[in-house]
């Protein structure tokens, strides 16, 4: 199911490939073609670091269809160090605390799986803590 | 642009209706409001829903629901902007009778949840995020709004307990209201005991979802029934904004600027200010929404929304009563109904019907319901004064 939608999405969910705006230099994720900052055209493919910090979390007990096996999963809003907010899953926490402020990169994970014999395992990005 | 008359309301009970399809919970409160309404006979029907495609596997659902109700041959259109489809079709159902273009025009409101477990309208709902960025990570409306409460807290530091006050007062309304599914009153101290259901999100932040149905006529002051029997309310304000769909996509998510639009553009149209009004049917889906609404329409300063939820401010001897007959919290949220259960509650409270919930002398009342975090919001201004 909903396979051509997925394929379409594979720069975005495995490299985290936004635009860059050519009027105001502004970082875009996702990508969206009219620059939020300047409402210029912004066409231009822009590699994101995959660097950023927590904005905001929670946990998610009570997982929608295809994440049961995931739940209970940890949620975010990630500020990428190059400006945009994005969501998604935090991984590799093992007991470490999440913070608003901590800072994470991206790692390519299993989003969901099959909700029916005909789906599909969807991957893609995912954050967790920064080591060190 | 014509005076619009809500001439007629009818209501099913929220709740868990097991028994009852969904054609049959529309066609309820569709009798209800015409009986209500004197005998007026409508050309066309706008049906806001959000959920019957993917719950109940039924998609054309106006025409269905207008067949059903022994109306084959009229207008009949569907409208859906998540849990703002309810007042959405009351826009469109005052845009076709304020043109002149329709004399007569039923709204509806209707969602069937009971059909399917927590866990498939969960997912159903999270349709109305953006699904390719927020819905296919793992997120559902519930942690969304767990999301903004997390940052709220982080940013402003309210007291332990700031939003108690908005499910305390959504509960003690309930209890005046039949047709409520919680008609029981709260304590702060259940509030601040309640179990988690997203951190720091817990149950009672969370309007339970629910099958629900409700419909007004609308029409004309001239086409009104020579013995019609209610005080005339009139619809003066009526606006719809937008905001970006995904909540990441905003430069500050803790703004609710479509709230802020909406709410600025019906009171523009009504001519008042949104500190005139005798209540205030807020979208309190959760907590944290009707904090920042507050917040939005310029009734508290960014941060500060959650102040009104203390000494009773909110309640129905408070300065701005919400929620009156129980808010999305304790009447309970029938997502598409929603926005036109709103409109209807304030209705009542408009011809003096609001029974043990009355608010003294009401005439001037707010109406708003939100399309996810405000990605859509929908507001209605509404009075009993005569015009001008
Ligand atoms: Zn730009």
């Amino acid at each position: 199911m909903d396979i051509p939608r997925h394929w379409r999405l594979k720069k975005q969910r495995y490299a985290l490939v936004g635009e860059v705006c050519g009027h105001c230099e502004a970082k875009v994720f996702p990508p969206r073609d009219i620059c939020p900052e300047c409402g210029e055209e912004a066409k231009t493919l822009y590699q994101f670091s995959g660097k950023g910090e927590v904005y905001s979390y929670t946990t998610v007990y009570e997982a929608p269809a295809g994440f049961e096996e995931s739940a209970p999963y940890t949620i975010a809003m990630v500020k990428l160090a190059e400006g945009p907010l994005v969501t998604a899953q935090l991984t590799d926490l093992e007991t470490r605390e999440v913070k608003v402020g901590m800072p994470v990169e991206m790692v390519t994970r299993k989003l969901r799986n099959a909700t029916d014999e005909r789906g599909m395992l969807v991957y893609g990005y995912k954050f967790r803590p920064v080591v060190g | 642009m014509h005076e619009v008359i809500i001439a007629g309301i009818g209501q099913t009970e929220v709740g868990e209706h097991w028994d009852i399809s969904l054609r049959e919970l529309a066609f309820y409160a569709l009798e209800a409001a015409r009986n209500d309404a004197g005998g007026l006979r409508p050309q066309a029907l706008y049906v806001g829903n959000m959920l019957s495609a993917a719950l109940s596997h039924q998609s054309h659902l106006a025409t269905l629901l207008a067949d059903f109700a022994g109306l084959q041959g009229i207008e009949a259109i569907t409208v859906e902007a998540a849990g703002a489809s309810g007042g959405a079709a009351l826009r469109q159902g005052y845009l076709a009778v304020a043109s002149g273009a329709v004399d007569v025009a039923l709204v509806l409101g209707v969602e069937k949840m009971s059909e399917q477990t927590v866990f498939n309208v969960e997912a159903a709902a999270a349709t109305g995020l953006d699904v390719d960025y927020e819905a296919e990570h793992g997120l559902t409306l519930t942690a969304q709004a767990a999301l903004l409460m997390q940052r709220y807290l982080h940013e402003f530091s309210p007291t332990a307990g700031a939003f108690a006050g908005f499910p305390v007062t959504a509960h003690a309304n309930g209890a005046g209201n039949k047709y409520a599914m919680f008609q029981k009153a709260i304590k702060p101290e259940t509030y601040l005991r309640a179990g988690f259901v997203s951190e720091p999100l817990n149950m009672f932040d969370v309007a339970p979802n629910a099958d629900g149905a409700a419909a007004l006529v609308l029409t004309r002051p001239d086409l009104l029934p020579a013995d019609f029997g209610h005080v005339p309310v009139r619809i003066i304000g009526s606006a719809v904004a937008t905001d970006t769909l995904a909540l990441h996509d905003r430069p500050d998510p803790l703004v609710f600027h479509a709230a802020r639009l909406s709410i600025e553009r019906a009171c523009a149209q009504a001519g008042i200010k949104p500190e005139d009004v005798n209540l205030f049917e807020l979208y309190d889906a959760f907590s944290v929404y009707a904090a920042l609404t507050l917040e939005a329409a310029g009734l508290a300063g960014r941060g500060e929304g959650w102040k009104w939820a203390e000494n009773g401010a909110l309640s129905l001897q408070g300065k701005l009563p919400i929620s009156t007959m129980g808010g999305l919290k304790a009447r309970g949220n029938p997502g598409g109904a929603t926005g036109v259960y709103q409109a209807l509650e304030a209705t009542q409270q408009l011809r003096g019907q609001a029974g043990p919930n009355q608010i003294p002398e009401a005439s001037l009342a707010l109406v708003q319901c939100l399309g996810g975090p405000a990605s859509t919001a929908v507001s209605h201004v509404l009075t009993n004064r005569p015009a001008a």
